[in-house]
């Protein structure tokens, strides 16, 4: 199964609909409540990193028996030290991402913990790719 | 303890999920950082906060937080009560702050997350 959802950057009351969706996606075809909360946390997180610092950014969600692979393209600044980006407590978030709950430099190490797999790559003045998988079966 | 009996000793409001009150809290977390909230394995929870936006309803969906308790007199919006509603999700306003919420809760049983 294949699904696609559009991210508007900056637009914090829209932020989580996709993974809301996918949450009731998932619910519907019985996957395991622990794996689904893995499963939109992960996206959750990086949705709100796309609204918190992308201009506009795209979901592409494909999920067969044994995983379910999600990538995130967004185009926006960019990551100029991924590295940097991936350790707890490193932001670059405005006041305002932080206003609404976020941007403590936990986003992405909490992808990396709710998932299996994790790939980011980034070209500064471009935008971002997150990949990520989670496998159903262990 | 049961959700109505949380309202009780709160002194607070029950705005979303008013035939919930018979549900059952065990645990509790306190905080306003949602990117804390989202590293919480713990399910059914319930959740002390002084963030009153939408998205603190939608990390509790996503976290499967069933229970809010928005504390130092935050009001839920209706946006919020909406998202609530539609997740089946509590939503609790109380005028007292985060620290004597919390200690009122802990001192009547409710268990902390670690």
């Amino acid at each position: 199964m294949h699904f696609e959802f559009n991210i508007e950057g900056g637009n914090f009351s829209k932020a989580g609909t996709a993974s809301s969706q996918l949450k009731k996606i998932l619910k519907q075809l019985n996957v395991d409540p622990k794996v689904i909360k893995r499963v939109v946390v992960a996206l959750y997180e990086a949705e709100v990193n796309v609204v918190a610092h992308a201009y506009t950014g795209q979901i592409f969600i494909d999920i067969d028996t044994n995983k379910i692979e999600i990538k995130l393209v967004d185009e926006g600044p960019g990551i100029p030290n991924i590295e940097l980006a991936m350790q707890q407590g490193y932001s670059t978030a405005s006041p305002a991402v932080r206003e609404m709950g976020f941007g403590a430099g936990m986003g992405l190490p909490n992808i990396k913990n709710n998932t299996d797999e994790l790939h980011v790559a980034s070209e500064v003045g471009k935008g971002t790719t997150v990949k990520m998988a989670i496998f159903l079966i262990s | 303890m049961k959700i109505k009996e949380v309202v009780n000793l709160l002194n607070a409001k029950i705005v979303s999920g008013e035939y919930l009150l018979d549900t059952e809290a065990e645990f509790v977390f306190a905080s306003d950082l949602m990117s804390d909230v989202l590293t919480i394995e713990k399910d059914n929870l319930m959740l002390i906060t002084g963030l009153a936006n939408l998205q603190t309803i939608r990390t509790s969906e996503m976290s499967d937080i069933n229970k809010i308790i928005f504390v130092r007199k935050k009001k839920a919006t209706d946006e919020m009560i909406q998202l609530a509603v539609e997740n089946d999700i509590i939503l609790i306003e109380c005028d007292y702050s985060m620290f004597k919420t919390a200690g009122i809760l802990y001192q009547s049983g409710l268990k902390p997350v670690y």
